[in-house]
Order: C-alpha cells, then structure tokens, then sequence
C-alpha cells in the first residue's frame, strides 16, 4: 500500500481497525499519495485522510458502479491491459439477459427455489451451449449457495470445462464481457448515487478524478476494505465491484494496486486456508456434498477440470495429498483414498443454520473456541436461546465470556425468558492458553505465516486449542478403540501420532510439517516437500493443505524465518513465509506488459528477461517461471502447461481477470445494486428491492423491518450500522476484562447527529433505546457532527452507528447492551455471511425497559409496524413487474420483464 | 551556576559531568490517528494504574481527560466545523506574517518559506474535522516542578528530562502549583477495578505504586539509561510521537509545519518550541494544527520562578525602602 | 536575559536547607546508608551543581535504574494476537513470568509498532481477571463448580461419543452416503493458531461433526 499513489478506503476504517497496517497508509499520504474514506460515518480513520465521502450504508454498488460507468464512458480505462489480462473480448452465450433487461433480475431466475440457475451466464462455445463447469452436472445457483461454494475460490476462481473461449478482440461485439459491463452500467450516474448514496455530485466528481488520475502505466490506485463491504446480503457482489473498476484501471498484480482486505482477527486468513468452516477442506478444497460428490470421481470432477488453464487442474494431487496425510496407508488407491471417511454436506451448515439446529434440538453439544457468539454474532438473543437448548456447551477462552455465563446473568434472565434453575445445559469453561503461552503460527491479512515461540508455560489449568484437541482425540480413540463399529474407522485410521514433549503435549512444528506434506516414497521418502508442483496424485506424497507446501521445505520452519526488515527489500521475502510459494503479490505477472516489459519504471516489479529465459524481478514470479511472454499454447492441453505468455491469472480457469463472472457467484454475474434486507429507501434502479438471491430465515423470531415505502417501514425509520473501536477487540473476550483498555472506552455509546438528536430529543451523553424487530437495547448518547443526515431520494436519512463490543453479564471490567441483539439473521447466498452493517431501528431517549417489559416494548413496535415472517421476506419484490406469476415461477426465465 | 528563564541549556545548567543531547518528543497532531496506543504503552511501562470511574467522560472519544499522576500520555480528540477550520488557517497565516512568534527561531533568522510566492490557497477546506492530539509532560528547559521542589525528588536527568524520583519524594506536593501545564499529581489511592462477582483470579492485583507521592511522564528515563526509545513512541503507529536529541525534534518539527504551509494548511503552528518563551522552550514540541488553548494548552506558559529574580529584587527594594523610611523616621524623630 | 546571581542564591539556599536537613538526619530512603561524600549538600559542592537539580540528588536507587527489557531472563519473538495485521512482538520473559509485551522493530510489518491492543498484550496474559481453572455448571445448577481438568477433558469426550452415536446419520433418505453426525457442532478459529485449527478440522471430519464454523464467516 506505500506504494500506492491512492488508497481509497471504503468499507473499511482502517485507522481504527488496523492502525498499525495504517503506518503504510500515513506513509503514502506522506509521499503524496491521496486518501479518500467513503463511510458512513466520518470516524478517525477519515480525520486524517485527504477526504471523508459519507455514504449511505449498504449502496456501495451504486457508488462502485458509476466509478465503472465514469471510466468506461470517459475512456479512461486501460486498454492494453484490459483487453490482454481480462475477459473483456470473451463473448457470453447467448441465452444470457442482464439485470437491465429484467427489471433487477438476471436471466435464470427460479421463484421457487429462490435462486438462479446461472448456466446461461457461460461464456459460448463453438456451437451451441455455454461452457459449463467441469464434472457431469450442472449445478444448481441453489445448491451452490447452500454449500457457500464460493468459498472455494479462496485461492482461485471457479473451474470450467475448458479454456476454448471466443474473443472479440475489439470488443465491439454485443456479446462480449466488455459491451455487456458498458451497458449493464449505463444508469449508475453521479446523479444515481447522489440519489442513492446521499454522495454530492461533486464528491463523487472528485473521487472519479483522483481514481483515474492516480491509474494507468505509471500510477496505481489500491482500494482497501473489511467488513464494512462483507458483512452485507450482497457482500461478495460489493468487493465483485471494486474487482471490476480496479482490473479496468489496471489495477491488480501491480505494485501499489489492489484490493486489500483488512482482516479483523489475528489467523482469520489462516482459519480459512485450513478451514474451521463446514464447507471446506484444507486448501479451498470443498467439503463433499451428497448427490454431487458422491464417488471420489466425481468430486475430482467437479473441482477442476484437466482441460481448465492453471493450477486448480491438478485438484486430485492435492485430495490424495491430504487424505493420504490425515489416514496414511489406510487411505490407498482400492478405496479411492478412504474418500468415504469423509462426511456430506446436503445443504448449508454454517453457523446461523447450526443455532437455528439447537433451537430446533437437533444439536446436543458445542464448543466455542475464543469465540463469544452471545455478543459478537447477530441476534444475540437467538444465539443464547439457541445455547440454552443444548445439552452440552464447551467454552475454552481467557475470560470467563458472557457466552459461557449467559445461563446465569444473560439479558434472557433478566427478562424472565429463562430461568437459571430450568435451563438443562451443562457447561464445562476450559480455560486456554494465551499467544505467548504456547507455539504455532498465524497467517495475517496478506497471508503470511508467522510463527510464534512459546515464551513461558501457561498457567494454572490453561491449555492451548492443539494440547486440548490432541488430548481429546487421544480419549475418543482409547474409548473406540476395538470398536468393530465401521463409522468409527475414519477416528481410528487416523493419523493421530505426534510426538510429545515430557508434559504430553503435542508438538507444533510437528503438525506443521504435516499440513506442509512429506515424500511417501522413492529416495526422498520422508522427506519434506518444498513447493505443491510435487504432489502427486498416486499416493506418493501427503500433504495437509497443499498451499501451504513449500513452508517447511527442507525441514526448516519458514514460518519462524526473522531476518530483520531492515536488512532486506521492501517485499521482505526472509520474515516469515507467504502462501502459495512465498509470494508477495498474487498475479504479479500482471505488473508487466504482454511483451514482459514493466508497464513503467515506476511500477517496475516483475519482468521477463529474454536473456536468462525466465521471469525476475522483486518478487517470486506468480507465473511458470519460463513461460515466455509470446508463447501461446492451445488451450486444450489443460493445467499450468496451457497457460499462455498473456495469462496472469493463473488460478482462474481462462488465465484472465474476470470483469464478467461466467461462474462462481449465485446471485449475479455482475454486481447490481440492491437494497439491504432492511432499508428505509426505496431501490431507484430496479423494481427490485433486494438481492433476490439472498438467504433469509422467516421465522417468527427473526422478523424483519417493512422496506421502502411500504406500510410500517415509518416505525422503525433509521438506519444503524455497527462497528468497532481501536480500543476494543470484537465480543470484547479480549479486552473489556484488561483494565487498561476498558478505560479508554468504558461504556457503550450509539454516535447520532445533532438533526437526529433534536428530532428525537436525545440528551448528549444521557441515555438512549434503540429498537429493531428483534429487540431493544439502551446506550449513551455521543451526539456528533460526524454523522450528517443524507438526502436520499428527496427524504433525509439519519444512520446511527453502534458500536458492538459490549455484552451483558457480570464478570468482565466492563459491560453494556450488545448492538448485535439488534441484528436479524438475513446473509450473503455466495459466502453465507450475514447482513450486520445495515439494519432498519427507532431510538428514543431514556434507558429502556427492564424485566417482562422490554419484551413488550419489542412487541409493541412488531405489531405497530404489522410485522409478519412475510414483511421483506420476498424473493421478487414485484412479481408482476418481473413477468413471475407469484405461485407458478414458471420456468425461471422471466422473459417477460419489463426492465 | 544556571539560569531560571531564557534560552539555556538546561543539562549543562544541572552540572552533568557527562551528559547527551537533550532528548526530548515532537508530537505531530497532524498525524495522529488517536488510537492511543500511547496512552496504553505508556501505562503498560510504567504500570501505571487505571484512571477514572469506567464511565463516558462527555468528550468525543476522550474517556481519561487530562494527564495526571497515572495517566501520563493523554490523547484529546476536538471536533470542530468549517468557521473554526478557517479560524486556524488565518491564526496560522497570522503567526507566519507576524514573524511567528511562537514558530519562529530568533527573528533575525528568515522564515522558513517565503509565504508571498507559495500558493497558499486553503486546499479544499474540509467541512467538518476530528483533532487529535497525544499530550505529555512538557520537560520545560526551566521547569517550575522542578525549581519549586524542597526535596530533591525531582531532578534534571543527563537528558535534559524532568523526573521524580518516588524514593525521595515525600508527597509535600509544592510542585503541583509549580507546573504551568498542570501535569505533574499527586496520585491518589487508586486501584485497578474489575468487577465484584469474579469466581477465580488469575492474579492477585497489582498493588498500586506510589500512592501519595508526585507523579509524571519520566520520558521513560529507565529506558533512556539504555538507550532504548520512550515506549509511546516505540509504539505510535503513525510516527505522531517522535523521540530523539531535542534539537532534531525542533528542526523536525519546523519542517513539517513549512511542508504544511507550503500546501496551504497554515493553520499548522508548533507550540514549545520557542525558547524565549515563559519555561525557556520545552523538551516535548508539538505541532498544532489550531490555538494552543483548544487542546487544553496554555497559551503562555511561564515558569513561575521565572518571576523570582523580580520578586526578589522588588523584595529588595522593599526592604531598602522601609528601611530607609525607617531611617529617615529615626533620623527625623532625632531631627 | 538571565537570573540574578542574588536571586538565586538566595532561592538555592532554600533548597540547600532542605537537602542539608536531609543529609544531617541520614536521610537516604529505600537505600543502604550511604557515605558522607553522598550526601546531596556535599555532592552539590563536589559537582558544581550548586541548585541541586541534577547529579547532586540523584538517589541510590535511581543510579540503578534499569530497564526491565534489559534485566530479562530470555527474549521471546511472537506475534500480535488481535487483529490480522500481524505485528511482531517481543515477549520480554523474568523468573518464567511475562514481565513486557512490546513491539519488534525487526519486523517488517509493522516495524515495532503496536495499537492500544497490541500495547496491551502483557496485561492480556497477567490479567487478575483472568480465568485459570476448569469451571463446571451442571443441569439447573445457579453456580459453579471446579473440577480437575483430567476429569473435565474425560467428560467431554463421554459425551462427544454419545452424542455421536446417538446422531449418527449414515446415509440420506435416498440411500446416499452422509456418515455424519448433525449433533455436535463447533464455533471458533480465527484467533487460534493454523496447527490447532488443522487439528480441530481433522478430528471433527475424521468424526462426521461437519459443523465447524468460525469468525471468518461472521
């Protein structure tokens, strides 16, 4: 980012959030560079930035796409670039229809199932139908969205059967992906996002300017943002956006360039690459799903196609790899690798459907691992409901979090919804050990690994999550073990047998050398692998998770490399280790120009040198390393090997950036605006008001607001987003019990503007009730220029920001109302995240009600507004207006849209 | 022998037979994100105890308020609209034209850029901004705690910094009305709170150091000795607080508020940093970017033993002239 | 402009009065009694510094003075456990107890620098607040109890194998392979190390429990 001659910081509040990331932000202002924070909220991050745009939350498309619209019809895009590195000259099949034409739908729509069936998004083929993805069926948008499928495009694009794609290399045809993003942005015009966004028409002028300015062969542009752009019903779709504008400026794989994600916990990067997560495997590998994995075959299939450009075709070396690390010689070629140890998913199991599971008694026992859902995850009150229903709870952090004492100081005691002496649930708090107490490594927001030494042992009975997991592995197998029990076999076969130090506890550096693989065979047998190009789909190696292969090469912990800063370039290739490869900057192929020269001496980076037939420069070669510029082989070959010289997307199937997403996303190839699941403003560009894609859970404990105009939307008229402080951490489980940082931020707040407060009567500093359709919570007034009410379509919008990292309970050094008992359960349908930085309240002065009182105050707002579980629950908004007969669905092409 | 106001420099002054550069801070408010890692890094060192009662202070983000005996960094945050934004910018310009008193070096020196041929056009005045700013013991070169202490608690350091040292001190508390900043406290018998209902403690709390004794920023003397950086300004992410030889800081600073003026942002001024100001110039300067007295600065600050020569002198006087009076009265009574 | 010599002697000797008072009653807090030559009054003689404001009152104590960085046992490299900016830090170790947290300059990262989280790391780990030992709640209980952690650990395997056993669901309605168990499900991950998160994804799927879930999806 100290590259960089802009940063445009939106979704994000970077200063507050990541202030010492921030350093490479100060420094670039320092130097020049311009910094513009598009926020709702003008917050410290914007204080020292060059400007703050306030933006309506949750219109970011809006925003992103006339930034689209100002660069294509101004011709101010990158044409060298765009045109040999992205899939702007690829034609789309012809059976697809733009959300223009369809009044707020793409083509493929299906009422019933709430979700498209995006085979017409394809790119054509000779002949007849769309490329469509590898393996033998297509896929369902319904079903993809259901095991969060795009979740597998951690590193890597979505596969296809083949790269043989038509081009129009000059773009002139209808068809292409080029003329379809100039006439899908058409109406995004300053004038929509004044009208949209609330954002001047002079703003967003001079963001245009300083945008394109600030792009091209000599000057980079790099977008940051975090969950200020996930955490929406169209999340994917928000950062889709800026994907789009940035690969049209030339803006990826370059230094200076980009979109970076600001992660908010220490391995979030980590615990995705090695999943905690229901849908994955190691490596981005998905889990398997019943009726489309269901041999081994098959799973391979469906990954990658051998046919598909780049690495994703070699899927089946890195499966064998890991089951071959996880079950040894049990996992062998007669039983395809012991595929059948693993589990099926048959729908979505994330962690929303998991509560809703333990409402239902379907789920008996939990573990939360330094995680405090109760406060931290939406619709607290629905989280500890759900907790109360089990019969078992296991909660392993560093403070006694209200997660784990909700049965006895929960806000559902106080309101008499439970009673302690009823609630069934055994709870059992391990205490856990702290970063220094123990050894491993994190993966950081630009996936590097780090590792960490233990500094001292931990006390009393804490334990680390690897000596606790390993000592509970080691009691199952011992209490299975004989067991004649075919489903026991997966525990009993498993590699289970890390040495121990003279206390029993594993080593990590010894699961680290695992998740890197070994040599099974041949004279390196035993052997660490140092790069994933050595997996082998015969059983010959074993790996934990592929990419990260290569990061104990030789034996050596890559992770602990410290060679001082100072002492190296600025890529810092010798502190620590970057997956894949150890590479810095992913697709820096894309730093030259086709011919392999640096788009400029500036923004040198990579490059090919003709002389040494190979591609060098600053950084690891994201690239075959001698794949020379001009080369040009037929995509049919399949794999690395068909990648050609102008190819620098090597983990998409095409070797292209995509402006136009073929496959991978469930609810549109292009991003398209809609409103939040709870908006108080009408959608201006579509008849459609929201995503009619997302995923909603009508129930009667998770109402939402009325929209729009409709009838009751008046009751719950405001806008709240929620947020973070620097002084804080999430839940708080790390720092609400650390006096030091409790008192720079003892109480929660809700900040409002100074038209609000009068409007409302809000005292500064006193008291305040803020109620949703879920519940009602009281915070301490901070009245403030920093929020500005926006107009909006004529009508003024108020937001107010609520910060999330209070809860209730009796045993940390402070505690407060917790924003997220705000929030409904309304997510994303690519990644399954939900909706928690834009809902629908009213807020009115004074504590709110205690005891049976609240409920009814909750209540009283429902049934004012005339909530049902239908109240913005629709998946087309209008019916009649998209040609949908609201019962039939037909047969999901709604051709008679009016647009 | 040592002076108690003007320019001097005020290692030497204390007969240091070995002594360093003066070391002092430049904090630059205009790049402070206020995050205040300061204020945490610095309590965390010093084991300095939790402040206040853990309620909202009623001060934008500030929930500490001021420095005191245990909060001895101090992030302020001022939220001001457009009038007063161009308030500053002119009161910056003001200062320049006028020779910036309290920028400028001796004024025979030339200004540090010729104002009449940059383009000082207000970039883009904002509508609204957020200040921030990491306030500190001044370390004033003649430092009013430290002349008005009766013990030798405090002391002037071979670094040029004021320190107290808690073995000697006897809590007499003379300094606290000795410090133009209000900086140096007493501390108070304060604790480290957590809540009453806890099941098990780790730990028993700490118990809190130097009750009823003097307290203040030590610029991290412990850290000095070994040559080791202040730890607020180790840990600034921005570089907002700068620690080095004194004079570096001053020319640092200078430079900045050139930079800034010469984008037009006059309303950058530095504070401290004139040594013919009332304590001599500070060891911290700081770079503000409006009237020292929004962020809870003293405009003119003055040593209060600056005034003592004249109080004695005056005393003298006095004293010569009742005794003359009394003279003259004998030798009338005797006329 | 410059002091009075007459102003200041007469202000100095003031202060002299007090430290020669101090020095006449042996007056040497915290420290060993110390030598007639160290006496302030003397030492102000002997050093020139006749105000008394620098090397003539420095106490015994603070001629010691030394930074704890500097008297640790070891020096250990880590990483910052809060957000996803990974900066080093160094774990600074005396008598096996934490004694400082600060940022590592070696890093290029982050370059030393810390937030007021990061800052805060020592107080993270010897917090009073804390919660050191196993705590168990059973069915209807108001409190809680201890309980060994061998015993603990035991218990909650009991129970993951029969809550296992008694959600086993081995195949779909339509006879497809689903060898899983919807009854146990997990929540964490994104603040825990890639090892132990590699450990916990192998022993859930190795048992069928595949709802493993964490902040990254929240």
């Amino acid at each position: 980012m100290a590259n960089a001659d802009c940063i445009v910081i939106q979704g994000s509040n970077m200063a507050e959030c990541h202030p010492v990331g921030f350093q490479w932000v100060a420094e670039a202002k320092a130097r020049g560079a311009k910094v513009i924070h598009i926020d709702p909220r003008f917050t410290r991050t914007s204080a020292v930035s060059d400007k703050h745009i306030p933006i309506r939350a949750g219109s970011d498309v809006v925003l992103l796409g006339a930034l689209i619209n100002y660069v294509i019809a101004n011709d101010l895009w990158f044409k060298e670039y765009v045109t040999a590195y992205t899939n702007a000259a690829t034609l789309v099949h012809s059976d697809y229809r733009d959300a223009e034409d369809l009044g707020g739908l793409f083509s493929g729509f299906d009422p019933e199932k709430r979700a498209y069936d995006t085979s017409s998004w394809g790119y054509a083929e000779e002949g007849e139908g769309p490329i469509g993805s590898p393996g033998s069926e297509h896929e369902h948008g319904a079903d993809a969205s259901a095991r969060a499928a795009a979740d597998t495009f951690g590193s890597g694009g979505p596969p296809l059967e083949h790269a043989e794609v038509q081009r129009d290399e000059t773009l002139q045809d209808p068809r292409t992906v080029f003329q379809i993003v100039k006439r899908h942005y058409a109406r995004y015009t300053p004038e929509m996002v004044r009208d949209m966004c609330g954002i001047k028409v002079e703003d967003f002028e001079y963001l245009a300017r300083t945008i394109t300015e600030n792009s091209g062969r000599d000057r980079t542009t790099c977008f940051a943002y975090a969950v200020g752009w996930t955490q929406h019903s169209l999340g994917a779709q928000f950062i889709r956006a800026a994907a789009v504008l940035q690969l049209l400026l030339g803006n990826v794989g370059r230094p200076g360039s980009g979109i970076m994600a600001l992660r908010g916990h220490a391995s979030i990067q980590g615990s995705t690459d090695i999943p905690t997560l229901f849908n994955l495997l190691p490596g981005y590998l998905p889990m398997p799903s019943a009726g489309r994995h269901d041999s081994f075959e098959k799973y391979i299939a469906a990954i990658g196609s051998k046919q598909q450009k780049g690495f994703w075709a070699d899927a089946d070396a890195y499966t064998i790899s890991l089951l071959k690390a996880w079950w040894g010689d049990a996992a062998n070629e007669a039983n395809d690798w012991a595929y059948d140890y693993l589990p099926r998913l048959t729908g979505a199991h994330g962690t929303y459907e998991t509560v809703m599971g333990m409402l239902a008694d379907e789920v008996e026992g939990y573990f939360l691992l330094g995680q405090n859902p109760a406060v931290g995850s939406a619709h607290g009150r629905m989280q500890r409901l759900g907790m109360s229903h089990l019969k078992w709870l296991v909660v392993r952090d560093l403070n006694l979090i209200e997660s784990a004492t909700w049965w006895k100081d929960g806000p559902e005691i106080e309101s008499g919804e439970l009673r302690t002496e009823d609630i069934e649930t055994e709870v059992f708090f391990l205490p856990a050990a702290t970063h220094v107490e123990k050894a491993g490594s994190f993966t950081q927001t630009q996936r590097l690994l780090q590792w960490r030494h233990q500094a001292v042992a931990p006390p009393g009975d804490c334990q680390s999550e690897l000596q606790f997991f390993f000592e509970l592995g080691q009691r199952i197998r011992e209490k299975l073990a004989g067991s004649e029990d075919e489903r026991d076999r997966p525990l009993l076969d498993l590699t289970w047998d890390y040495p121990t130090d003279e206390h029993g506890d594993p080593d990590a550096e010894a699961v680290l050398a695992e998740i890197n693989g070994r040599h099974l065979a041949g004279p390196d047998a035993g052997k660490p692998l140092s790069a994933y190009t050595e997996l082998r789909p015969d059983g010959t190696t074993a790996a934990g998770c592929w990419i990260y292969t290569g990061v104990y090469a030789n034996g050596f912990n890559h992770a602990a490399n410290r060679k001082p800063g100072q002492e190296q370039g600025p890529a810092a290739p010798e502190w620590g280790w970057a997956w894949p490869a150890n590479r810095r900057i992913l697709y820096n192929r894309a730093s030259a120009d086709p011919a392999g020269k640096p788009w400029s001496e500036r923004k040198k980076y990579i490059w090919w040198d003709q002389e040494q037939g190979k591609w060098v420069g600053d950084d690891v070669p994201d690239f075959p390393v001698d794949r020379a510029p001009g080369s040009n082989p037929h995509p049919s070959v399949g794999g690395p090997a068909a990648l050609g010289g102008d190819d620098p997307f090597i983990m998409q199937a095409d070797g292209k950036g995509w402006l136009f997403a073929p496959k991978g996303l469930v609810d549109g190839p292009l991003p398209t605006h809609y409103e939040a699941q709870e908006s108080p403003v009408a959608n201006a560009l579509y008849p459609q008001q929201q995503s009619p894609a997302r995923l909603v859970f009508p129930r009667a404990d998770n109402l939402s607001a009325p929209s729009g105009g409709a009838s009751g939307a008046d009751i719950y008229p405001y806008v709240f987003t929620t947020y973070r402080l620097t002084e804080h951490h999430t839940a708080g489980g790390m720092s609400r019990w650390l006096p030091y940082l409790s008192e720079l931020q003892p109480e929660m707040f809700c900040e409002v503007s100074p038209e609000l407060a009068a409007e409302r009567g809000l005292e500064p500093y006193g008291w305040a009730t803020i109620i949703s359709p879920r519940s009602a919570i009281e915070a301490k007034v901070l009245v403030t220029d920093r929020m500005r009410p926006l107009a909006v379509g004529g009508h003024t919008v108020h937001q107010i920001g609520l910060p999330y990292h209070w809860g209730v309970g009796s045993n940390a050094v402070v505690s407060g109302d917790a924003a997220n008992d705000l929030l409904g359960v309304a997510l994303d349908p690519n990644v399954q995240i939900q909706e928690s930085k834009v809902a629908s309240c009213d807020i009115r002065p004074g504590r709110r009600p205690r005891g049976k009182q609240l409920l009814d105050l909750v209540a009283d707002y429902q049934a004012r507004a005339g909530l049902t579980t239908e109240t913005s629950n629709q998946a087309v908004t209008d019916p009649a207006a998209e040609g949908i007969e609201p019962a039939s669905g037909e047969d999901g092409r709604p051709d008679g849209g009016t647009g | 022998m040592g002076q108690l106001s003007g320019p001097t420099d005020p290692t030497a002054d204390a007969h240091w037979e070995h002594s360093h550069p003066r070391k002092g801070f430049f904090t630059d408010t205009s790049i402070c994100i206020g995050c205040k890692a300061c204020e945490v890094a610095c309590k965390e060192w010093n084991h300095n105890p939790q402040d206040g009662d853990l309620e909202l202070l009623g001060s934008s983000y500030d929930n500490t308020g001021a420095l005191g005996a245990s909060t001895w960094r101090h992030v302020a945050f001022i939220e001001q609209g457009q009038e007063r934004i161009i308030e500053a910018r002119e009161s910056g310009r003001a200062l320049v034209n006028l020779g910036m008193p309290r920028i400028g070096p001796p004024t025979s020196e030339p200004s540090p850029m010729d104002l009449a041929e940059a383009d000082t056009t207000p970039p883009d005045t904002a509508d609204f901004r957020w200040l921030m700013s990491s306030d500190v013991c001044k370390h004033c070169t003649h430092a009013g705690c430290l002349d008005v202490c009766p013990t030798g608690a405090l002391f002037r350091t071979e670094f040029g910094t004021v320190v107290v040292q808690d073995d000697v001190c006897n809590g007499c508390g003379t300094c606290v009305a000795g410090c133009p900043f209000g900086v140096i406290e007493r501390r108070s018998n304060g604790t480290v709170k957590v809540a009453a209902s806890r099941e098990e403690q780790h730990a028993k709390h700490p118990e809190v150091p130097n009750v009823g004794v003097a307290q203040k920023c030590t610029l991290c003397y412990d850290r000095l000795v070994a040559d080791e950086t202040p730890a607020c300004a180790k840990a600034c992410p921005t570089t907002s607080i700068k620690f080095g030889d004194h004079d570096d800081m001053v020319e640092t600073a200078r430079e900045r508020v050139s930079a800034l003026h010469a984008q037009g942002l006059t309303e950058a001024r530095l504070y401290g940093a004139n040594e013919n100001d009332g304590v001599g110039g500070t060891g911290s300067v700081f770079l503000l970017l409006d009237e020292p007295e929004v962020y809870g600065l003293p405009p003119d600050p003055r040593v209060p033993t600056a005034d003592l020569p004249r109080m004695y002198r005056r005393a003298g006087m006095a004293v010569a002239g009742m005794a003359a009076a009394a003279a003259l009265a004998f030798l009338g009574g005797r006329a | 402009m410059t002091g009075s010599a007459n102003g200041s002697l007469n202000w100095a000797d003031t202060r002299n009065l007090v430290l020669l008072l101090q020095a006449g009653t042996g007056y040497a807090p915290e420290m060993a009694p110390r030598s007639f030559l160290q006496w302030p009054v003397v030492r102000q003689l002997s050093t020139g510094d006749l105000l008394g404001r620098g090397p003539a009152v420095t106490s015994a104590k603070t001629e010691a003075i030394a930074p704890r960085t500097a008297t640790a046992d070891r020096v250990v490299q880590s990483v910052c456990p809060y957000c996803a900016v990974g900066c080093g830090q160094r774990v600074y170790v005396k008598d096996e107890k934490v004694v400082q947290i600060e940022g590592d300059p070696d890093s290029p990262i982050s370059r030393g620098r810390l937030c007021p989280k990061g800052s805060a790391s020592e107080q993270l780990v010897n917090s009073p607040g804390r919660q050191t030992k196993v705590l168990y709640r059973a069915p209807r209980s108001t409190e809680w109890e201890h309980l060994d952690l061998a015993t603990a650990v035991e218990m909650v395997a009991d129970r993951f194998i029969e809550t296992r056993r008694r959600t086993w669901q081995q195949e779909d309605d339509q006879g497809r392979l689903l060898r899983r168990t919807m009854g146990i499900a997990s929540l964490g991950g994104a603040t825990l190390d890639n090892e132990e998160n590699y450990l916990i994804k192998k022993l859930f799927t190795a048992a069928g429990a595949v709802q493993t879930e964490n902040q990254a999806r929240i």
